[in-house]
């Protein structure tokens, strides 16, 4: 391994990571909006969207990506393979998190509400100011969690060609045919990013047990 | 609807990817559950230099995703001339992943087990292996149930990611057949559905194997 196969490397790694954070964004407010959309109970659309998180938890990344590059051509909408990439994670990863945000709401204390309307605070300053804090440092935990699961499923865009940091390790053993060397290095990577979300998910864990009601 | 009779005369292959898938499945399940219960076991006689080793191991499996142990296993370990089948290499990485997983949950469990039960069967005279047999097995067990349930599915969606590795499962199947055919659409459709429906089955057997637990007793799940 020479510093060119690093270079390669380090750019395969940072694809994962705009790819994979573009989707925990996206996937995070999705999440969100799915959950309150579900909370209000809307006859039909309640239940397409329980079908939808049941079928997008079953689904393998590896499915999805695969299904939404390749079918999609052909009901004459074209992605990229990158933004395919992305709208697969995010698919995937919003379902994960409309379940940990609606746990968040069920979980949420009634009186809160009521102090609320009883001092004439309206329905969106309640959830804006009252509501969403609490829930954003209680479910940060996992959401933090959801996050390494999503890096780790992240190679699963490797399928239709967009070299992350799995599929840059053929590159590079398709030159060298030392297989072995970049793909221990590339798992370093990995070991060091996924480290990192594990040791925020313990602070945001600790964070949220101090928001004891 | 002539796309739906081209998946329907290359049913052959969905059948045997799905076979393929299943059989991965459940082998990895149940090797990747003994290994967990094993090193569970391992923990409880408090050998500090094993008990790093374990915990050291579960932690690089948890910080690693489960494609670079295949591409290890696959790709990587030919180089020290030692060369699997994709199949072999595949469930090995399945087995020593979805293990760890399946060890880390029942730790989890381990610590929240009372220590009274245990007090009350040294006093008995319950050997450790006993113990562990008799006592804490069944109860740990049936209050992971529902994490348990959620790592097999998870371990189901990863064998999918075999089909990169040439393992002709499910997906592999689908992504054979809409290539021939140009159907993609259809292709994955019925892809999606074989794991859906065997992810809701599990669910089910699962919600079954929980009311099991409580009917024999283990309320605190």
């Amino acid at each position: 391994m020479d510093a060119m196969a690093w270079q390669l490397l380090i750019e395969g790694a940072l694809t994962t990571l705009w790819i994979s954070g573009m989707a925990i964004a996206f996937g995070v407010v999705a999440g969100l909006a799915i959950a309150v959309i579900r909370m209000m109970k809307i006859p039909f659309v309640d239940q397409f969207l329980v079908l939808y998180i049941s079928l997008a938890r079953a689904t393998p990344l590896v499915t999805l990506v695969l299904f939404l590059f390749l079918s999609l051509p052909a009901l004459g909408i074209n992605l990229d393979k990158t933004l395919a990439a992305i709208v697969a994670l995010t698919l995937n990863t919003s379902a994960f998190n409309a379940e940990i945000w609606r746990n968040a709401f069920r979980n949420f204390p009634r009186e809160q509400r009521e102090a609320a309307e009883s001092v004439g605070m309206r329905r969106w300053t309640y959830f804006r100011y009252i509501m969403l804090p609490q829930m954003w440092i209680e479910s940060l935990p996992a959401l933090v969690n959801e996050m390494s699961f999503l890096i780790k499923g992240s190679p699963a865009i490797a399928v239709i060609g967009v070299v992350d940091l799995t599929r840059v390790t053929n590159r590079i053993s398709s030159v060298t045919y030392e297989p072995l060397s970049p793909i221990l290095a590339a798992g370093l990577l990995y070991v060091m990013i996924i480290g990192c979300l594990l040791k925020l998910q313990s602070l945001a864990e600790r964070k949220a047990k101090r928001l004891a009601r | 609807m002539e796309q739906w009779n081209i998946v329907w005369a290359a049913r052959e292959s969905f059948i045997s990817g799905l076979w393929v898938t299943l059989e991965l499945f459940f082998i990895a399940a149940v090797v990747g559950l003994l290994i967990g219960t094993v090193l569970c076991y391992a923990m409880e006689y408090q050998h500090r230099v094993i008990d790093r080793l374990i915990i050291g191991f579960v932690s690089l499996m948890r910080a690693v995703p489960f494609l670079i142990l295949a591409y290890l296993f696959y790709y990587g370990l030919p180089e020290l001339g030692l060369s699997m089948e994709a199949w072999t290499a595949g469930l090995l990485a399945l087995v020593i992943y979805h293990g760890a997983y399946f060890f880390e949950i029942l730790r989890s469990q381990r610590r929240l087990f009372s220590s009274g039960y245990i007090e009350a069967a040294v006093s008995q005279g319950f050997s450790r292996y006993k113990i562990y047999r008799r006592i804490i097995l069944p109860n740990i067990f049936s209050s992971s149930l529902p994490l348990l349930g959620n790592q097999l599915i998870i371990c189901l969606k990863d064998t999918a990611f075999l089909s990169i590795i040439t393992v002709q499962e499910i997906t592999a199947a689908a992504n054979g057949v809409q290539s021939t055919w140009f159907i993609p659409f259809n292709a994955f459709i019925v892809a999606i559905a074989l794991y859906w429906g065997i992810s809701v089955l599990l669910e089910l057997l699962i919600k079954r194997l929980s009311i099991y637990g409580a009917k024999r007793g283990m309320t605190h799940a």
